[in-house]
């Protein structure tokens, strides 16, 4: 099934694109530490927001040459009051690919020395500029990008047992089992989401590390939304008790766990990859945002919310506009996702036709 | 008077499911690790005894379960309590709700007078390039994050000067005349407005077309096709009708979906409604306005549900018989 769900996919002209985009974009997250020129936790303090380095291919006398660049000196212009980044032309530094550089260590695992591009040891190439701290924005996009990609799918996988099997009890036992359950999701479902989610990540201790912080965010995500998703597994589950092969499976003597799991939750598989698909975007529009009010990942990790924090400042908005480029991928993926999602729904439920 | 009947009992339901909100609400503030008198505690000047009757007047000293009873007889009483800084919670409430109501109806109102017209026009012109379009812009107007829309408005608004920047008034509200302080109030709106806007407007458009195709599939629009009734009354007499009630019991949902966007939208733009407020308050740990506001915004959200259950019973004459 999964084999025919992507052949349709690829047919779909826009879900191709989005498929490509969103490979694209987990591949260079995935292979974040080579691509990026520095590490996750490289700062140059005399380098803070330094604008986006200028490449070269022809030099000053209009000859081809091989891709260069200038570092910036900070300037402090007393007539206007203003810090100016000026281009020290006075040194090249050739950009060289595939050379050595910082030391890190790929996956975590193998130490490795080559980035896909770099400069020499006294230059710096910043393609999108840096942040307060002197740290390269284009490096911290790949590292930001690897929680910000991958917590909306952590959560799902929290909350989707969890929504299944609290749908699934509540649709099979009735009366006054499913009706106490019911109206304490309902309850959940009342608190506006955002709100709940904020209040959730302030209760968070301050002194965790970063992986534990971020597990819990992952977990904060899941509350949120397994309550409307059990709500429409318990309807769906209402009207699949009543087919004959549950009637067998009771006759049997099968428990009644086990004929939820084995017999009726498997019916709700096509709605539940629907539904999965469908919410990953908005997860990753949770984490972004709660990150974003400083709530969720802490720096220094960076996470695309996070980085975004910066530009809230009307001196960043106006003078700095490359600190605006992690809400463009935060944009593109979830336009990738929702096309994806779209077509799959087509795919699974012809019947719907919202698209 | 079935209808009213109905009615009394959906609103008399209403009530075990805000105690259960609130009772949720009560015990995740409460598991907070920050201590609400940790600001007295390290104050020098503050001697242990004041601290300790600070605890009893909180109540924190007693088990939990007697902190939420304490805690709901005055919120029936109407007392919600003071903030950590001495105001009155439910001043500070009066304050923002209106302006967070005024938003969201704003929006709504928008979002239904171009959204519905739109997702009929998709629907009726189905897989045209008209519909095409308006599926990419659809697209599009979901994926963009509230907060980066609205940073994106506002780095515009500084840029040109065309609007101001962030809050409801401008600083010399109070000298205004009626003309222009209503003008004041929507210049300062336009920008919230045009966020929250977008962002609803796609999914609006999109359950309004998924609506209509369902029903111009059916056999009673093909009937009245088939009939020879002319296009337009097949379409705006028949179809419209019943694609409409699906819609409202969204709408319920969108008001939801709007108190949530509008927290972040609410923070960019400065914007003095509650979403901030209740984000300022977890900011300060400030437990009597957080329990207020999640309260408040618990039944908004319960009431914007209950109106359009309400609104359904009136449009949709099924609804009326089965109860």
């Amino acid at each position: 099934m999964i084999r025919d769900l992507f052949k349709a996919l690829w047919k779909d002209k826009f879900a191709r694109i989005a498929l490509i985009v969103l490979g694209v974009i987990y591949l260079a997250l995935f292979l974040a530490d080579f691509i990026a020129p520095y590490t996750k936790d490289f700062s140059d303090r005399t380098m803070a927001y330094v604008p986006p380095s200028k490449v070269f291919a022809i030099d000053e006398n209009g000859k081809f040459s091989k891709p260069y660049t200038y570092n910036y000196v900070r300037e402090f212009d007393s007539d206007t009051l203003q810090i100016k980044y000026n281009l020290d032309r006075s040194q090249k530094h050739y950009i060289k690919f595939f050379a050595e550089g910082q030391t890190y260590k790929f996956l975590g695992l193998i130490p490795m020395k080559r980035h896909l591009f770099t400069t020499d040891n006294n230059g710096r190439i910043f393609i999108l500029g840096t942040d307060i701290n002197g740290r390269d924005v284009f490096s911290r996009l790949l590292f930001g990008g690897r929680i910000s990609m991958t917590i909306g799918f952590l959560a799902l996988f929290v909350l989707f047992p969890i929504g299944l099997l609290y749908g699934g009890i509540s649709g099979y036992f009735g009366g006054k089992t499913d009706m106490i359950m019911m109206r304490f999701a309902e309850a959940v479902m009342s608190i506006p989401s955002f709100y709940l989610l904020i209040i959730l990540a302030s209760i968070l201790p301050s002194g965790m590390t970063s992986s534990q912080r971020f597990m819990l965010i992952v977990l904060i995500l899941a509350l949120i939304g397994w309550a409307g998703f059990a709500r429409v597994v318990r309807g769906m589950v209402l009207s699949i008790k009543t087919e004959d092969y549950v009637q067998a499976a009771q006759a049997i003597g099968a428990s009644k766990l086990r004929i939820i799991i084995k017999h009726i939750l498997p019916q709700t598989t096509s709605f539940v990859i629907v539904a999965m698909t469908l919410s990953v975007p908005s997860y990753i529009l949770s984490e972004s945002g709660l990150s974003f009010l400083g709530l969720g990942i802490q720096q220094p990790d960076a996470s695309w919310g996070n980085m975004l924090k910066e530009a809230q400042e009307f001196t960043n908005i106006l003078y700095r506009p490359w600190l605006l480029t992690p809400g463009f991928l935060i944009f593109v993926s979830v336009l990738a996702f929702n096309l994806i999602g779209d077509t799959i729904r087509d795919v699974l439920d012809p019947k719907s036709k919202v698209r | 008077m079935e209808t009213l009947k109905y009615i009394i009992k959906r609103i008399l339901q209403t009530i075990p499911l805000l105690i259960i909100v609130s009772m949720i609400s009560f015990f995740i503030i409460r598991l907070s690790p920050v201590d609400p008198l940790a600001e007295l505690k390290l104050n020098p000047s503050v001697s242990p005894e004041t601290v300790e009757k600070e605890r009893a007047r909180l109540g924190l000293d007693k088990p939990i379960i007697v902190q939420y009873g304490k805690w709901a007889i005055s919120f029936v009483k109407g007392d919600l309590g003071v903030t950590s800084t001495g105001e009155k919670v439910s001043q500070k409430l009066g304050e923002r709700i209106p302006n967070t109501l005024l938003l969201t109806t704003i929006v709504i109102l928008l979002t239904w007078l171009v959204g519905v017209p739109l997702g009929i026009i998709a629907a009726v012109r189905w897989k045209t390039n008209l519909d095409r379009i308006l599926t990419v812009l659809t697209s599009i107007g979901m994926a963009i994050p509230s907060f980066f829309f609205a940073v994106l408005l506002l780095m515009f608004a500084v840029k040109t000067g065309w609007f101001p920047v962030g809050g409801l008034t401008s600083p010399n509200f109070a000298d205004m005349n009626f003309g222009a302080k209503f003008w004041d109030i929507a210049h300062h709106l336009i920008l919230p407005v045009i966020v929250l806007f977008t962002i609803s407007l796609a999914g609006l458009q999109r359950q309004m077309r998924a609506n209509m195709l369902d029903v111009l599939d059916s056999d009673y629009v093909k009937f009245a096709r088939a009939k020879g009734l002319s296009e337009n009354v097949v379409i705006y007499k028949h179809a419209l009708r019943n694609a409409v009630n699906p819609m409202i019991t969204l709408l319920g949902f969108e008001f939801a979906g709007l108190l949530s966007g509008a927290a972040l939208t609410e923070y960019v733009f400065q914007y003095p409604g509650l979403g901030r407020l209740i984000l300022e308050a977890v900011l300060k740990s400030d437990i009597n306005l957080v329990m207020a506001s999640l309260m408040m915004g618990a039944i908004m959200l319960v009431a914007g549900n209950l109106i359009a259950d309400i609104l359904l019973i009136i449009t949709d004459p099924r609804i009326r018989s089965k109860s």
